[in-house]
């Protein structure tokens, strides 16, 4: 019988394989520039496309200010499927999930470096298609507060990332599912987190329910928040808004501790899960 | 047997049912988020043809995605998941029919999306379709001179792949996301900015969209008035033009593409970060 592994834990230990996790992203990404043509570029010209869907419809123009800052936040959502959630599932298929398993340090700080790691790429490709959007397409911000935008952006990106977690040992599981069930999340979860419309286009069921996806929400505070008052109909209020975040971010956060630690168990129990092609 | 192949890897991994519901949820929400943008400005008046010209022809540019990321993709999954590539390349057949039969299962997944798409239209949102504009022929012809054209995209896009180690993941709908701003699908061309335009006619997408529109739709709603001017045959001739022209770029690209990635190594290579 072999003793348990004891891993180190303590937030150094945490900070120390975030760093060292992030690292080979971030540095991978100047090894290689054409992901500035394809992950900045040509989706700043499909959101582009949705933009002259809207003139080509004689909308008001405050719809092309919500396409762009809809289309600049579709990056962090791809960011949390890919190279979160289908993360773990693509490393036990290139052979390395095994080796985060054994690792002294905890599964879920080698996914916060993951996360940030990628993030390098997803900001840069958010903020450009937001400044971009603006220049190209005359979108004037006027942001109301900017102590409630931050608090929106960080607990949008808590509770997203949080869910990321969660789908990333839910989609270890599964299998081969995992996969696709990413390719599945995108194009729904844009029409009901109302990445290209308000939220409130909906009914108001539609959008409680869709309220579970934090960008959701997070959306339609930006919005409120960013554009001048009476530009659109909000779904709730900022305060309440940024409230549900809050509590989506503790529950999604903490469901991804108990879901990975059970994966982890589970790992070491059967022996099977880091099997590939499984 | 790489159509089978990506076929298999494509549906086998569930069992029909649940295939069946994926194939068919993904596509509806894409042309749901059209319709929700449509009818939040329009008020909800689907039985306008400028509607009928958007929805149709955004459930046809399924078919770009499918193809484009199908081949794109089979680089990628063959290399870097499956670790067979470098195999498939020494094995004497074409390695560009191989990866046109990874294209040809996306196809086929595609096509179903296309259809329930089109279907639901019929069914709920009034697309109405009178027989008297419908021309097969038209749309026969069109279809197979589009999809040849898609084809060799699709290889031109798979043959960059083949020389990139990075951020390859999403690259075929990336292209694809991208070229839609080009295609005419759900706005006209003619509503783009002076200097795009020319690019916008510079690909086949809006000439095959317009011929596959008007041969289910009848001619087009004066919102999408491009290519008015322009008769059925001009049209074929166009695409029969790209067709060839995109063949020889692909047989180009490909040529260069995988003398390249074998140059530098990349036809086993994992990125692994």
């Amino acid at each position: 019988m072999f003793p348990a592994v004891h891993k180190r834990t303590g937030w150094r230990a945490a900070l120390m394989t975030i760093f060292g996790r992030a690292y080979p992203r971030v540095i991978g990404a100047t090894r290689e520039l054409s992901w500035i043509f394809f992950e900045i570029f040509l989706p700043l010209v499909a959101v582009s496309a949705y933009v002259f869907v809207y003139r080509g419809l004689g909308a008001p123009e405050a719809y092309v200010g919500f396409v762009v800052v809809g289309g600049a936040m579709t990056a962090f959502w791809l960011n949390v499927l890919w190279s979160m959630g289908s993360q773990l599932y693509w490393e036990k298929e290139t052979g390395n999930l095994g080796l985060y398993i054994m690792a002294p340090c905890s599964l879920m700080s080698i996914l916060l470096g993951m996360a940030l790691g990628g993030m390098v790429a997803t900001s840069a490709r958010a903020l450009v298609i937001l400044l971009l959007g603006a220049v190209l397409f005359h979108v004037h911000f006027a942001v109301s507060n900017f102590a409630q935008l931050f608090a929106v952006f960080m607990l949008t990106m808590a509770a997203l990332y949080g869910l990321g977690m969660m789908f990333s040992s839910l989609f270890l599981l599964m299998g081969r599912e995992a996969w696709h069930f990413s390719h599945l999340a995108m194009e729904p979860v844009y029409l009901v987190s109302g990445f290209f419309f308000p939220l409130r286009s909906f009914p108001f069921w539609i959008s409680a329910a869709a309220s579970i996806l934090p960008l959701s929400l997070g959306l339609d505070a930006m919005r409120q928040l960013v554009f001048p008052p009476g530009t659109i109909h909000p779904f709730l209020g900022v305060k309440l808004e940024i409230a549900f975040l809050a509590v989506l971010a503790v529950l999604f956060i903490a469901a991804a501790r108990r879901l990975l630690d059970h994966m982890e168990r589970l790992a070491v129990r059967e022996g099977r899960l880091t099997d590939r092609g499984a | 047997m790489a159509t089978w192949l990506g076929w298999q890897i494509e549906s086998n991994w569930t069992d029909p049912l649940l295939f069946a519901t994926y194939s068919i949820i993904k596509p509806l929400a894409g042309a749901s988020i059209l319709v929700v943008m449509y009818a939040v400005i329009t008020h909800g008046n689907f039985s306008a043809p400028m509607f009928q010209w958007i929805y149709v022809g955004s459930a046809l540019y399924l078919y770009v995605g499918s193809i484009m990321t199908g081949i794109s993709w089979g680089v990628v999954d063959d290399r870097e998941r499956y670790r067979m590539l470098k195999y498939l390349y020494a094995v004497p057949t074409p390695f560009a029919v191989y990866l046109l039969g990874r294209g040809v299962s996306r196809f086929i997944t595609g096509s179903f999306s296309v259809w329930i798409t089109i279907l639901f239209g019929v069914i709920f949102l009034k697309i109405r379709q009178s027989p008297e504009h419908f021309h097969p022929a038209l749309f026969v012809v069109g279809l197979v001179l589009g999809l040849a054209t898609l084809a060799s995209m699709g290889l031109v896009l798979g043959a960059v792949v083949l020389t990139l180690k990075t951020h390859t993941e999403q690259l075929g709908d990336a292209v694809a996301g991208a070229l839609y701003l080009f295609s005419g699908a759900a706005f006209s061309i003619a509503m783009l900015p002076a200097w795009l335009r020319p690019l916008a006619y510079a690909l086949p997408l809006g000439y095959w969209l317009e011929v596959m529109r008007r041969s289910l739709l009848g001619p087009p709603p004066a919102q999408f008035a491009t290519f008015a001017a322009w008769s059925d045959g001009q049209l074929l001739l166009a695409l029969l033009g790209f067709a060839a022209g995109y063949a020889l770029l692909a047989a180009g690209t490909l040529k260069v593409c995988v003398h390249s990635a074998r140059e530098r190594g990349m036809l086993d290579q994992v990125s692994n970060f």
